[in-house]
Protein backbone atom coordinates (compact mmCIF):
# COMPACT_ATOMS: atom_id res chain seq x y z
CA UNK A 1 0.00 0.00 0.00
CA UNK A 2 1.29 3.49 -0.81
CA UNK A 3 2.16 5.86 2.04
CA UNK A 4 -0.69 7.72 3.71
CA UNK A 5 -0.67 11.48 3.36
CA UNK A 6 -0.76 11.66 7.15
CA UNK A 7 -0.47 9.18 9.98
CA UNK A 8 -1.55 10.46 13.39
CA UNK A 9 -0.29 8.73 16.51
CA UNK A 10 -2.70 8.97 19.44
CA UNK A 11 -6.51 9.29 19.34
CA UNK A 12 -7.02 11.85 22.10
CA UNK A 13 -8.46 15.33 21.44
CA UNK A 14 -5.49 16.63 19.39
CA UNK A 15 -5.14 13.46 17.32
CA UNK A 16 -8.85 13.01 16.62
CA UNK A 17 -9.35 16.67 15.67
CA UNK A 18 -6.26 16.71 13.44
CA UNK A 19 -7.12 13.45 11.70
CA UNK A 20 -10.70 14.49 11.02
CA UNK A 21 -9.72 17.95 9.78
CA UNK A 22 -7.00 16.61 7.46
CA UNK A 23 -9.31 13.93 6.07
CA UNK A 24 -12.05 16.48 5.42
CA UNK A 25 -9.52 18.51 3.47
CA UNK A 26 -8.97 15.48 1.23
CA UNK A 27 -5.91 13.79 2.71
CA UNK A 28 -5.61 10.04 3.17
CA UNK A 29 -5.32 9.74 6.94
CA UNK A 30 -4.75 6.87 9.37
CA UNK A 31 -4.74 7.22 13.14
CA UNK A 32 -2.97 4.70 15.37
CA UNK A 33 -4.00 4.39 19.00
CA UNK A 34 -3.09 2.04 21.85
CA UNK A 35 -6.60 1.86 23.26
CA UNK A 36 -9.42 -0.28 21.85
CA UNK A 37 -11.68 2.81 21.53
CA UNK A 38 -10.86 6.40 20.48
CA UNK A 39 -10.79 9.18 23.09
CA UNK A 40 -7.32 9.17 24.58
CA UNK A 41 -7.09 9.31 28.36
CA UNK A 42 -9.23 12.43 28.80
CA UNK A 43 -12.15 11.01 26.78
CA UNK A 44 -11.37 7.37 27.46
CA UNK A 45 -14.06 5.03 26.08
CA UNK A 46 -16.35 8.06 25.79
CA UNK A 47 -18.80 6.60 23.24
CA UNK A 48 -19.76 3.75 25.56
CA UNK A 49 -19.36 5.55 28.87
CA UNK A 50 -20.91 9.01 28.32
CA UNK A 51 -24.47 7.58 28.20
CA UNK A 52 -23.74 5.37 31.26
CA UNK A 53 -22.25 7.91 33.67
CA UNK A 54 -22.02 11.25 31.90
CA UNK A 55 -23.82 12.76 34.91
CA UNK A 56 -20.88 11.84 37.14
CA UNK A 57 -18.12 12.66 34.67
CA UNK A 58 -19.60 15.95 33.50
CA UNK A 59 -20.32 17.76 30.22
CA UNK A 60 -16.63 18.33 29.46
CA UNK A 61 -16.14 14.57 29.24
CA UNK A 62 -19.23 14.02 27.11
CA UNK A 63 -17.88 16.63 24.65
CA UNK A 64 -15.48 13.88 23.53
CA UNK A 65 -18.29 12.19 21.58
CA UNK A 66 -18.26 15.11 19.11
CA UNK A 67 -14.63 14.25 18.35
CA UNK A 68 -15.15 10.49 17.97
CA UNK A 69 -18.12 11.27 15.73
CA UNK A 70 -15.97 13.64 13.69
CA UNK A 71 -13.36 10.92 13.30
CA UNK A 72 -15.94 8.46 11.95
CA UNK A 73 -17.66 10.97 9.67
CA UNK A 74 -14.40 12.13 8.08
CA UNK A 75 -13.52 8.62 6.89
CA UNK A 76 -10.28 8.38 8.84
CA UNK A 77 -8.73 4.90 8.98
CA UNK A 78 -8.77 4.33 12.75
CA UNK A 79 -6.41 1.54 13.82
CA UNK A 80 -7.14 0.77 17.49
CA UNK A 81 -5.10 -1.40 19.83
CA UNK A 82 -1.92 -0.38 17.99
CA UNK A 83 1.18 0.06 20.16
CA UNK A 84 3.75 2.08 18.19
CA UNK A 85 7.33 1.06 18.94
CA UNK A 86 9.38 2.57 16.13
CA UNK A 87 9.21 5.54 13.76
CA UNK A 88 11.79 5.60 11.01
CA UNK A 89 12.65 8.25 8.46
CA UNK A 90 10.55 8.45 5.44
CA UNK A 91 8.22 7.62 7.43
CA UNK A 92 7.79 4.01 8.36
CA UNK A 93 5.93 3.35 11.60
CA UNK A 94 6.14 -0.05 13.29
CA UNK A 95 3.52 -1.15 15.76
CA UNK A 96 2.11 -4.20 17.48
CA UNK A 97 -1.54 -5.12 17.26
CA UNK A 98 -3.13 -8.28 18.64
CA UNK A 99 0.21 -9.99 19.09
CA UNK A 100 1.53 -9.25 15.60
CA UNK A 101 3.95 -6.66 14.34
CA UNK A 102 2.77 -4.39 11.52
CA UNK A 103 3.98 -1.33 9.64
CA UNK A 104 2.43 1.66 7.96
CA UNK A 105 4.09 4.26 5.73
CA UNK A 106 3.34 7.99 5.79
CA UNK A 107 4.46 11.18 4.04
CA UNK A 108 3.90 13.17 7.20
CA UNK A 109 3.26 12.24 10.80
CA UNK A 110 1.52 14.01 13.62
CA UNK A 111 2.40 12.99 17.16
CA UNK A 112 -0.54 13.45 19.50
CA UNK A 113 0.74 11.36 22.37
CA UNK A 114 -0.49 13.72 25.06
CA UNK A 115 0.71 13.89 28.60
CA UNK A 116 1.89 11.71 31.46
CA UNK A 117 1.45 12.38 35.15
CA UNK A 118 4.41 14.30 36.51
CA UNK A 119 6.39 11.75 38.52
CA UNK A 120 5.65 12.25 42.24
CA UNK A 121 8.31 10.30 44.12
CA UNK A 122 7.43 10.42 47.82
CA UNK A 123 8.27 7.68 50.32
CA UNK A 124 6.00 4.69 49.68
CA UNK A 125 4.79 5.76 46.22
CA UNK A 126 5.63 2.34 44.76
CA UNK A 127 3.28 0.45 47.12
CA UNK A 128 0.23 -1.31 45.67
CA UNK A 129 -2.79 0.92 46.32
CA UNK A 130 -0.88 4.06 45.35
CA UNK A 131 -1.83 5.26 41.87
CA UNK A 132 -1.85 8.44 39.87
CA UNK A 133 -5.00 10.55 40.04
CA UNK A 134 -5.24 10.01 36.31
CA UNK A 135 -5.33 6.27 36.94
CA UNK A 136 -8.12 6.78 39.45
CA UNK A 137 -10.06 8.70 36.86
CA UNK A 138 -9.43 6.08 34.18
CA UNK A 139 -10.79 3.42 36.56
CA UNK A 140 -13.94 5.47 37.02
CA UNK A 141 -14.35 6.42 33.36
CA UNK A 142 -13.60 3.22 31.56
CA UNK A 143 -14.47 0.59 34.14
CA UNK A 144 -16.87 2.18 36.61
CA UNK A 145 -14.53 1.15 39.42
CA UNK A 146 -14.46 3.49 42.42
CA UNK A 147 -12.14 3.70 45.40
CA UNK A 148 -14.11 3.55 48.66
CA UNK A 149 -11.67 5.40 50.93
CA UNK A 150 -9.08 7.13 48.75
CA UNK A 151 -6.89 9.96 49.95
CA UNK A 152 -6.02 12.41 47.18
CA UNK A 153 -2.53 13.85 47.51
CA UNK A 154 -0.91 16.72 45.62
CA UNK A 155 -2.25 19.75 43.82
CA UNK A 156 -3.95 21.07 40.73
CA UNK A 157 -7.28 21.21 38.92
CA UNK A 158 -7.33 17.49 38.07
CA UNK A 159 -7.25 16.65 41.77
CA UNK A 160 -10.42 18.72 42.32
CA UNK A 161 -12.06 17.26 39.24
CA UNK A 162 -11.60 13.67 40.35
CA UNK A 163 -12.67 14.56 43.89
CA UNK A 164 -15.87 16.16 42.56
CA UNK A 165 -16.53 13.15 40.33
CA UNK A 166 -16.06 10.81 43.30
CA UNK A 167 -18.50 12.91 45.33
CA UNK A 168 -21.08 12.70 42.52
CA UNK A 169 -20.57 8.93 42.29
CA UNK A 170 -21.36 8.57 46.01
CA UNK A 171 -17.84 7.61 47.15
CA UNK A 172 -16.26 10.90 48.26
CA UNK A 173 -12.54 10.80 48.98
CA UNK A 174 -11.55 10.19 52.57
CA UNK A 175 -9.52 13.42 52.43
CA UNK A 176 -7.51 15.73 50.21
CA UNK A 177 -3.91 16.36 51.24
CA UNK A 178 -2.92 19.40 49.19
CA UNK A 179 0.62 20.59 48.66
CA UNK A 180 0.06 24.13 47.38
CA UNK A 181 0.30 26.91 49.95
CA UNK A 182 -1.30 30.29 50.54
CA UNK A 183 2.00 31.74 49.34
CA UNK A 184 1.55 30.03 45.95
CA UNK A 185 -1.91 31.52 45.64
CA UNK A 186 -0.53 34.99 46.37
CA UNK A 187 2.15 34.58 43.72
CA UNK A 188 -0.55 33.48 41.29
CA UNK A 189 -2.71 36.49 42.12
CA UNK A 190 -0.95 38.78 39.66
CA UNK A 191 -2.15 36.44 36.90
CA UNK A 192 -5.74 36.71 38.07
CA UNK A 193 -6.57 38.80 35.00
CA UNK A 194 -5.76 35.83 32.79
CA UNK A 195 -7.77 33.60 35.05
CA UNK A 196 -10.74 35.91 34.64
CA UNK A 197 -10.34 35.93 30.84
CA UNK A 198 -10.45 32.17 31.13
CA UNK A 199 -13.48 32.60 33.39
CA UNK A 200 -15.34 29.41 32.41
CA UNK A 201 -12.45 27.44 33.92
CA UNK A 202 -12.36 29.64 36.97
CA UNK A 203 -16.11 29.22 37.48
CA UNK A 204 -15.85 25.45 37.00
CA UNK A 205 -13.04 25.30 39.54
CA UNK A 206 -15.13 27.15 42.11
CA UNK A 207 -18.11 24.87 41.45
CA UNK A 208 -15.96 21.78 41.97
CA UNK A 209 -14.57 23.18 45.22
CA UNK A 210 -18.12 23.88 46.40
CA UNK A 211 -19.12 20.27 45.65
CA UNK A 212 -16.12 18.98 47.60
CA UNK A 213 -16.87 21.29 50.54
CA UNK A 214 -20.58 20.37 50.57
CA UNK A 215 -19.62 16.68 50.80
CA UNK A 216 -17.51 17.58 53.85
CA UNK A 217 -14.33 16.13 52.37
CA UNK A 218 -11.53 17.22 54.74
CA UNK A 219 -8.91 19.34 52.99
CA UNK A 220 -5.41 19.69 54.39
CA UNK A 221 -3.70 22.51 52.48
CA UNK A 222 0.03 23.22 52.55
CA UNK A 223 1.03 19.70 53.66
CA UNK A 224 4.71 18.72 53.85
CA UNK A 225 6.72 15.59 54.79
CA UNK A 226 4.27 13.49 52.81
CA UNK A 227 4.79 9.72 52.91
CA UNK A 228 2.74 6.61 52.33
CA UNK A 229 2.96 3.87 54.94
CA UNK A 230 2.54 0.17 54.34
CA UNK A 231 4.41 -3.07 53.86
CA UNK A 232 2.62 -5.09 51.17
CA UNK A 233 0.20 -2.30 50.25
CA UNK A 234 -0.68 1.25 51.24
CA UNK A 235 -2.12 1.53 54.76
CA UNK A 236 -1.96 5.26 55.44
CA UNK A 237 -0.81 8.70 54.30
CA UNK A 238 1.30 10.67 56.77
CA UNK A 239 2.17 14.37 56.58
CA UNK A 240 2.92 17.48 58.57
CA UNK A 241 0.70 20.54 58.68
CA UNK A 242 1.50 23.64 60.73
CA UNK A 243 4.04 21.67 62.73
CA UNK A 244 1.61 18.89 63.57
CA UNK A 245 1.98 15.29 62.35
CA UNK A 246 -1.08 13.68 60.74
CA UNK A 247 -1.87 10.10 59.78
CA UNK A 248 -4.84 9.14 57.63
CA UNK A 249 -5.46 5.43 57.21
CA UNK A 250 -6.63 4.43 53.74
CA UNK A 251 -6.15 1.68 51.18
CA UNK A 252 -5.99 3.84 48.08
CA UNK A 253 -3.89 6.93 47.44
CA UNK A 254 -4.22 9.01 44.28
CA UNK A 255 -1.15 11.16 43.59
CA UNK A 256 -1.10 14.20 41.31
CA UNK A 257 0.92 17.35 40.95
CA UNK A 258 0.38 18.16 37.34
CA UNK A 259 0.91 16.45 34.02
CA UNK A 260 3.85 16.83 31.65
CA UNK A 261 4.27 16.26 27.90
CA UNK A 262 4.91 12.68 26.85
CA UNK A 263 7.98 13.29 24.69
CA UNK A 264 9.08 9.67 24.08
CA UNK A 265 8.07 9.40 20.41
CA UNK A 266 9.28 12.90 19.49
CA UNK A 267 12.64 12.35 21.13
CA UNK A 268 13.07 8.98 19.43
CA UNK A 269 13.09 10.67 16.01
CA UNK A 270 15.39 13.50 16.98
CA UNK A 271 12.99 16.40 17.61
CA UNK A 272 14.77 19.11 19.66
CA UNK A 273 13.45 19.79 23.14
CA UNK A 274 13.96 22.61 25.59
CA UNK A 275 13.19 23.28 29.25
CA UNK A 276 9.97 25.16 30.00
CA UNK A 277 10.54 26.85 33.35
CA UNK A 278 6.88 27.89 33.85
CA UNK A 279 5.66 24.30 33.54
CA UNK A 280 8.87 22.71 34.92
CA UNK A 281 9.21 20.16 32.13
CA UNK A 282 10.80 19.61 28.74
CA UNK A 283 8.75 20.54 25.68
CA UNK A 284 9.47 19.81 22.01
CA UNK A 285 10.45 22.79 19.88
CA UNK A 286 7.59 23.44 17.48
CA UNK A 287 6.43 26.47 15.51
CA UNK A 288 2.95 27.99 15.67
CA UNK A 289 1.64 25.19 13.39
CA UNK A 290 3.00 22.45 15.62
CA UNK A 291 5.75 21.74 13.10
CA UNK A 292 8.93 20.37 14.68
CA UNK A 293 12.52 20.79 13.48
CA UNK A 294 12.35 17.33 11.87
CA UNK A 295 10.78 17.85 8.42
CA UNK A 296 7.35 16.24 8.11
CA UNK A 297 6.93 15.73 11.86
CA UNK A 298 4.11 17.67 13.55
CA UNK A 299 3.18 17.59 17.22
CA UNK A 300 -0.10 18.83 18.71
CA UNK A 301 -1.83 18.88 22.05
CA UNK A 302 -0.46 18.42 25.55
CA UNK A 303 2.61 16.77 23.99
CA UNK A 304 3.85 20.30 23.16
CA UNK A 305 3.12 21.78 26.60
CA UNK A 306 0.14 21.44 28.89
CA UNK A 307 -2.97 23.30 27.78
CA UNK A 308 -5.80 20.84 28.35
CA UNK A 309 -8.25 19.01 26.11
CA UNK A 310 -9.92 21.96 24.35
CA UNK A 311 -6.59 23.62 23.57
CA UNK A 312 -5.35 20.26 22.26
CA UNK A 313 -8.34 19.93 19.97
CA UNK A 314 -7.69 23.38 18.51
CA UNK A 315 -3.96 22.71 18.12
CA UNK A 316 -4.80 19.52 16.23
CA UNK A 317 -6.90 21.45 13.75
CA UNK A 318 -4.22 24.10 13.32
CA UNK A 319 -1.59 21.46 12.59
CA UNK A 320 -3.95 19.75 10.13
CA UNK A 321 -4.31 23.02 8.19
CA UNK A 322 -0.54 23.25 7.70
CA UNK A 323 -0.30 19.57 6.77
CA UNK A 324 -3.06 20.02 4.21
CA UNK A 325 -1.44 23.12 2.74
CA UNK A 326 1.91 21.30 2.48
CA UNK A 327 0.09 18.52 0.64
CA UNK A 328 -1.49 21.04 -1.72
CA UNK A 329 -5.05 20.52 -0.45
CA UNK A 330 -5.71 24.03 0.80
CA UNK A 331 -4.48 27.44 -0.33
CA UNK A 332 -2.35 29.52 1.97
CA UNK A 333 -5.01 32.26 2.24
CA UNK A 334 -7.76 29.84 3.25
CA UNK A 335 -5.38 28.12 5.67
CA UNK A 336 -4.48 31.40 7.34
CA UNK A 337 -8.08 32.60 7.49
CA UNK A 338 -9.17 29.42 9.28
CA UNK A 339 -6.10 29.38 11.48
CA UNK A 340 -6.71 32.94 12.69
CA UNK A 341 -10.09 31.95 14.13
CA UNK A 342 -8.59 28.87 15.76
CA UNK A 343 -5.70 30.84 17.24
CA UNK A 344 -8.11 33.31 18.86
CA UNK A 345 -9.98 30.38 20.43
CA UNK A 346 -6.68 28.84 21.58
CA UNK A 347 -5.69 32.08 23.30
CA UNK A 348 -8.97 32.04 25.25
CA UNK A 349 -8.34 28.43 26.27
CA UNK A 350 -4.82 29.21 27.45
CA UNK A 351 -5.70 32.42 29.33
CA UNK A 352 -6.05 30.77 32.73
CA UNK A 353 -2.89 28.68 32.36
CA UNK A 354 -0.32 31.10 33.89
CA UNK A 355 -2.57 31.46 36.95
CA UNK A 356 -2.99 27.69 37.31
CA UNK A 357 0.72 26.97 36.81
CA UNK A 358 1.57 29.30 39.69
CA UNK A 359 -1.33 28.57 42.02
CA UNK A 360 -0.65 24.81 41.82
CA UNK A 361 3.11 24.39 41.41
CA UNK A 362 4.74 20.96 41.54
CA UNK A 363 5.33 19.63 45.07
CA UNK A 364 8.86 20.72 46.02
CA UNK A 365 9.59 17.55 48.04
CA UNK A 366 8.79 15.39 45.04
CA UNK A 367 11.03 17.45 42.73
CA UNK A 368 13.98 16.96 45.08
CA UNK A 369 13.13 13.78 47.01
CA UNK A 370 14.89 12.61 50.16
CA UNK A 371 17.87 10.31 49.60
CA UNK A 372 16.03 7.11 50.60
CA UNK A 373 13.11 7.66 48.20
CA UNK A 374 12.93 5.40 45.14
CA UNK A 375 12.82 7.61 42.05
CA UNK A 376 13.18 4.97 39.30
CA UNK A 377 10.30 2.57 39.91
CA UNK A 378 11.53 -0.05 37.44
CA UNK A 379 15.13 -0.41 38.57
CA UNK A 380 14.52 0.79 42.16
CA UNK A 381 17.13 3.53 42.09
CA UNK A 382 16.88 6.11 44.90
CA UNK A 383 17.39 9.87 44.88
CA UNK A 384 20.46 9.29 47.06
CA UNK A 385 21.87 6.94 44.43
CA UNK A 386 21.58 9.66 41.77
CA UNK A 387 23.20 12.26 44.05
CA UNK A 388 25.97 9.73 44.71
CA UNK A 389 26.56 9.31 40.96
CA UNK A 390 26.86 13.10 40.66
CA UNK A 391 29.53 13.09 43.37
CA UNK A 392 31.42 10.49 41.33
CA UNK A 393 31.34 12.82 38.32
CA UNK A 394 28.08 11.87 36.60
CA UNK A 395 26.90 14.91 34.61
CA UNK A 396 23.85 13.73 32.72
CA UNK A 397 20.99 11.21 32.65
CA UNK A 398 22.55 9.00 29.98
CA UNK A 399 25.70 8.60 32.03
CA UNK A 400 23.51 7.85 35.05
CA UNK A 401 22.19 4.78 33.23
CA UNK A 402 25.69 3.30 33.25
CA UNK A 403 26.05 4.10 36.95
CA UNK A 404 22.84 2.46 38.09
CA UNK A 405 20.30 1.61 35.36
CA UNK A 406 17.84 4.42 36.14
CA UNK A 407 15.58 4.77 33.11
CA UNK A 408 16.55 1.38 31.69
CA UNK A 409 13.54 -0.63 32.88
CA UNK A 410 10.41 -1.28 30.87
CA UNK A 411 8.91 2.21 31.41
CA UNK A 412 12.03 3.62 29.72
CA UNK A 413 12.28 6.63 31.97
CA UNK A 414 8.70 7.83 31.62
CA UNK A 415 8.31 8.01 35.42
CA UNK A 416 11.88 8.91 36.43
CA UNK A 417 13.31 10.99 33.59
CA UNK A 418 12.38 14.43 34.87
CA UNK A 419 13.46 13.49 38.41
CA UNK A 420 16.85 12.26 37.23
CA UNK A 421 17.40 15.47 35.26
CA UNK A 422 16.34 17.61 38.25
CA UNK A 423 18.55 15.74 40.72
CA UNK A 424 21.63 15.88 38.48
CA UNK A 425 21.00 19.54 37.59
CA UNK A 426 20.81 20.45 41.27
CA UNK A 427 23.81 18.35 42.31
CA UNK A 428 26.00 19.67 39.50
CA UNK A 429 24.78 23.28 39.62
CA UNK A 430 23.68 23.03 35.97
CA UNK A 431 20.49 24.05 34.19
CA UNK A 432 18.04 21.33 33.13
CA UNK A 433 18.88 22.14 29.49
CA UNK A 434 22.60 21.67 30.10
CA UNK A 435 21.89 18.47 32.05
CA UNK A 436 19.70 17.07 29.28
CA UNK A 437 17.39 14.08 29.22
CA UNK A 438 17.52 10.36 28.49
CA UNK A 439 18.26 9.50 24.87
CA UNK A 440 15.09 7.73 23.75
CA UNK A 441 15.42 4.98 21.17
CA UNK A 442 13.18 2.42 19.53
CA UNK A 443 11.59 0.18 20.60
CA UNK A 444 9.46 2.76 22.41
CA UNK A 445 7.48 -0.05 24.02
CA UNK A 446 8.73 -3.59 24.58
CA UNK A 447 8.11 -5.87 21.62
CA UNK A 448 8.52 -9.65 21.77
CA UNK A 449 10.39 -11.77 19.23
CA UNK A 450 7.14 -13.61 18.66
CA UNK A 451 5.43 -10.34 17.70
CA UNK A 452 8.31 -9.53 15.35
CA UNK A 453 8.23 -13.01 13.82
CA UNK A 454 4.51 -12.55 13.16
CA UNK A 455 5.15 -9.18 11.45
CA UNK A 456 2.92 -8.55 8.49
CA UNK A 457 4.80 -8.04 5.24
CA UNK A 458 5.61 -4.36 4.76
CA UNK A 459 3.95 -2.99 1.66
CA UNK A 460 6.46 -3.42 -1.17
CA UNK A 461 6.23 0.10 -2.55
CA UNK A 462 6.83 1.55 0.89
CA UNK A 463 9.93 -0.55 1.50
CA UNK A 464 11.60 0.38 -1.79
CA UNK B 1 -17.24 -9.16 52.44
CA UNK B 2 -17.60 -7.14 49.23
CA UNK B 3 -18.03 -4.05 51.40
CA UNK B 4 -14.53 -4.59 52.74
CA UNK B 5 -12.81 -4.38 49.35
CA UNK B 6 -10.96 -1.14 48.52
CA UNK B 7 -12.84 -0.75 45.23
CA UNK B 8 -16.50 -0.71 44.28
CA UNK B 9 -17.90 -1.70 40.87
CA UNK B 10 -20.71 0.35 39.34
CA UNK B 11 -21.48 -1.90 36.38
CA UNK B 12 -23.03 -5.34 36.54
CA UNK B 13 -21.29 -6.80 33.49
CA UNK B 14 -21.75 -10.57 32.93
CA UNK B 15 -18.78 -12.53 34.24
CA UNK B 16 -16.56 -15.11 32.65
CA UNK B 17 -14.20 -17.58 34.34
CA UNK B 18 -10.43 -16.95 34.27
CA UNK B 19 -7.61 -18.54 36.27
CA UNK B 20 -5.37 -16.48 38.57
CA UNK B 21 -2.32 -18.34 39.90
CA UNK B 22 -4.17 -21.64 39.51
CA UNK B 23 -7.33 -20.41 41.26
CA UNK B 24 -10.56 -19.96 39.27
CA UNK B 25 -12.05 -16.45 39.50
CA UNK B 26 -14.91 -14.76 37.64
CA UNK B 27 -14.29 -11.34 36.09
CA UNK B 28 -16.49 -9.00 34.01
CA UNK B 29 -16.34 -10.04 30.34
CA UNK B 30 -14.44 -7.57 28.17
CA UNK B 31 -13.47 -5.34 31.12
CA UNK B 32 -10.04 -3.79 31.50
CA UNK B 33 -8.07 -6.59 33.15
CA UNK B 34 -6.23 -4.41 35.68
CA UNK B 35 -9.45 -2.70 36.75
CA UNK B 36 -11.25 -6.04 37.00
CA UNK B 37 -8.54 -7.55 39.20
CA UNK B 38 -8.48 -4.47 41.46
CA UNK B 39 -12.25 -4.62 41.83
CA UNK B 40 -11.97 -8.33 42.69
CA UNK B 41 -9.70 -7.39 45.61
CA UNK B 42 -6.34 -8.24 44.01
CA UNK B 43 -3.84 -5.57 45.06
CA UNK B 44 -0.39 -7.11 44.53
CA UNK B 45 0.06 -7.87 40.81
CA UNK B 46 3.72 -8.86 40.90
CA UNK B 47 6.97 -8.67 42.81
CA UNK B 48 9.82 -6.72 41.29
CA UNK B 49 12.85 -8.49 39.83
CA UNK B 50 15.24 -6.15 41.68
CA UNK B 51 14.15 -6.44 45.33
CA UNK B 52 10.99 -8.55 45.30
CA UNK B 53 8.91 -5.51 46.30
CA UNK B 54 5.15 -5.80 45.73
CA UNK B 55 3.60 -3.74 42.93
CA UNK B 56 0.17 -3.07 41.52
CA UNK B 57 -1.37 -0.84 38.85
CA UNK B 58 -0.07 2.74 39.00
CA UNK B 59 -0.83 4.62 35.76
CA UNK B 60 -3.64 2.57 34.11
CA UNK B 61 -2.52 3.84 30.70
CA UNK B 62 0.23 1.52 29.57
CA UNK B 63 3.14 3.76 30.58
CA UNK B 64 4.52 2.51 33.92
CA UNK B 65 4.59 -1.31 33.47
CA UNK B 66 3.90 -1.87 37.18
CA UNK B 67 0.81 -3.99 36.45
CA UNK B 68 2.76 -6.62 34.50
CA UNK B 69 1.27 -10.09 34.78
CA UNK B 70 1.87 -13.21 32.74
CA UNK B 71 -0.92 -14.14 30.38
CA UNK B 72 -0.54 -17.60 28.95
CA UNK B 73 3.16 -17.38 29.81
CA UNK B 74 3.88 -13.95 28.24
CA UNK B 75 4.47 -10.81 30.35
CA UNK B 76 1.73 -8.30 29.53
CA UNK B 77 0.45 -5.03 30.97
CA UNK B 78 -2.84 -5.90 32.69
CA UNK B 79 -4.11 -2.34 32.11
CA UNK B 80 -3.79 -2.86 28.35
CA UNK B 81 -5.66 -6.19 28.29
CA UNK B 82 -9.32 -7.08 28.22
CA UNK B 83 -10.86 -9.88 30.25
CA UNK B 84 -11.65 -12.90 28.10
CA UNK B 85 -13.04 -16.36 28.92
CA UNK B 86 -10.35 -18.74 30.13
CA UNK B 87 -7.41 -16.30 30.47
CA UNK B 88 -4.56 -17.94 32.37
CA UNK B 89 -3.06 -15.21 34.58
CA UNK B 90 0.08 -15.66 36.66
CA UNK B 91 1.52 -13.05 38.99
CA UNK B 92 5.29 -12.75 38.43
CA UNK B 93 7.40 -13.40 41.50
CA UNK B 94 10.80 -11.83 42.05
CA UNK B 95 13.65 -12.60 39.72
CA UNK B 96 11.67 -14.00 36.81
CA UNK B 97 9.44 -10.95 36.78
CA UNK B 98 11.30 -8.90 34.14
CA UNK B 99 9.40 -8.05 30.97
CA UNK B 100 9.76 -10.88 28.49
CA UNK B 101 11.22 -13.35 30.98
CA UNK B 102 14.42 -13.83 32.93
CA UNK B 103 16.88 -10.97 32.84
CA UNK B 104 20.41 -11.91 33.83
CA UNK B 105 22.32 -9.25 35.76
CA UNK B 106 25.19 -7.63 33.87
Amino acid sequence: MSPRDLVVIGAGPAGMAAAAKAAKLGLGVAILDEQPQPGGQIYRDVDRVAPLRGDILGADYAHGTTLTEGLRDAGVDHIPGAVVWAIEDGFRISYTKEGRGAQIAADRILLATGALERPMPVPGWTLPGVMTAGAGQILLKQSGVLARDAVLVGSGPLLYLIAAQMVRAGTPPRAMVETQSAHDLMRAARHIGGAMRGWPYFAKGLRMLAEITRARVPRYTGATDIAIEGTDRADAVTFTLKGRAHRLSCRTVFLHHGVVPNTQAARSIGVSHGWDAAQACFVPKVNSWGESDVPGVFIAGDGTGIGGAKAAEIAGEIAALKVAQDAGRIAIEARDRQAARLRAAAAREMAARPFLDRAYPPFAEALAPADATVICRCEEVTAGDIRGYARLGCRGPNQAKAFGRSGMGPCQGRYCGLTVTALLAEANGQSPDATGYFRIRAPLKPVTLGELAAMDEIAQDAAE
Amino acid sequence: MKQDLPFLEMEGTPRVPVVLDGTPIDLPDGANLAAALLAAGVDVFRQTPVSGAPRGPFCMMGACFDCLVEIDGVARQACMMQVAHGLQITRPQGRTAAYGGDDEPA
